[in-house]
């Protein structure tokens, strides 16, 4: 492998091509049990961090709303805003808070630029497509088709401006 | 309704007409469902209220003004932004109290009532375009301003003028920590 030991925080993601569900693969195959007969080897692993569920992204959602609120009141300057952007050396995360008291957050690359325009062009998106279907409940997770797809495109946009490529 | 050049969107005109004729049927319906007009008119004011909840966010997005810092500027906003975006017209404003949070909406123009000269006989309490009041008090609630939205005068019921009158009801608070 190319690492001697998997970084912290990783799982198993993958054996042999095929993605791994917790302990077993696809097919029902006890991972353990698998990695543990010689006779499967050589065998390729793919570790890395697993994607966040919905709930993990809520939770965490929710810590930096009340951190973004600690920020401003924090703020020796009468009138702050809270945590615009917190940068650290693997990513930025982007916070634009609405009028209305809505979080928007990209997580991005610390060189890509154009995150404002992105974050407003989400606000547009999210007017659209999520406000102005009827069937969207306020403060509900957004499930709708036309955002997802708006959203897809706006961020594809964003990539191909910053000064990488799509992919960075 | 056209959408501002800013926008990567076709330029979607409705017809007015239609606009107008939907709203009539809106109102026409609501009044063979309900005898009082208090009831139709608390009915178009919830109904307001749903569309402002959410047409805030879409004109905070398209107009992207800064936020307002006193109530006059806020009820200007709204005269001079909003109802021009949505509607086309620009009613005038007046402050009507010493304490600086009741205001006017005079509407010389409004298109909404374009083809109805005066109420029926049967329905002299009916608040026509009630629906406007529920927008206003709907969207001033997301931006945290609560507010009373009324008509005080109005022309289809023999008065001069149309006025909306929009009271804020609290002192803006700091907002910092609010959602």
């Amino acid at each position: 492998g190319r690492r001697a030991v998997p970084a912290v925080g990783h799982a198993v993601l993958a054996i042999n091509g095929a993605e791994v569900n917790g302990r077993f693969t696809a097919d029902g195959k006890d991972v353990l049990e698998f990695l543990g007969n010689p006779a499967n080897y050589p065998v390729s692993i793919r570790f890395g961090r697993h994607r966040l569920s919905s709930n993990e992204k809520l939770m965490l959602a929710s810590m930096f709303h009340s951190l973004f609120a600690i920020g401003s009141q924090l703020s020796p300057e009468v009138g702050s805003s809270g945590i615009e952007m917190l940068e650290t050396d693997t990513f930025k995360l982007h916070c634009f808070q609405t009028l209305t008291g809505i979080k928007f957050m990209v997580l991005a690359d610390p060189r890509q630029t154009g995150i404002d325009a992105l974050l407003r062009k989400i606000y547009e998106i999210y007017s659209d497509f999520a406000l102005k279907n009827p069937f969207y409940s306020l403060e509900m997770p957004i499930r709708c088709e036309l955002f997802d797809q708006n959203l897809k495109l706006a961020l594809e946009v964003a990539e191909k401006a910053g000064p990488f490529g799509p992919g960075s | 309704m056209s959408r501002s050049p800013g926008r990567k969107q076709e330029n979607h005109k409705i017809s007015r007409e239609l606009f107008v004729l939907t709203y009539g049927a809106l109102v026409a319906q609501l009044c063979k469902e309900y005898e009082k007009d208090e009831d139709v008119n608390a009915c178009l004011d919830r109904m307001g209220y749903s569309v402002g909840i959410r047409l805030i966010d879409d004109f905070l997005a398209r107009s992207a003004v800064r936020k307002c810092r006193s109530y006059s500027e806020t009820a200007d906003m709204i005269a001079q932004v909003a109802f021009k975006m949505y509607l086309g017209v620009t009613p005038s404003v007046s402050c009507n109290s010493v304490t600086g949070n009741e205001f006017s909406l005079i509407l010389d123009k409004n298109p909404l009532v374009d083809f109805v000269e005066e109420l029926p006989a049967e329905r002299a309490s009916l608040c026509y375009c009630n629906l406007l009041c529920g927008v206003i008090r709907g969207a001033l609630e997301m931006v945290h301003l609560a507010a009373e939205v009324s008509f005080l005068q109005d022309r289809l019921k023999g008065d001069a003028v149309t006025e909306i009158g929009i009271t804020f009801l609290r002192k803006p608070e700091d907002r910092r920590h609010r959602r």
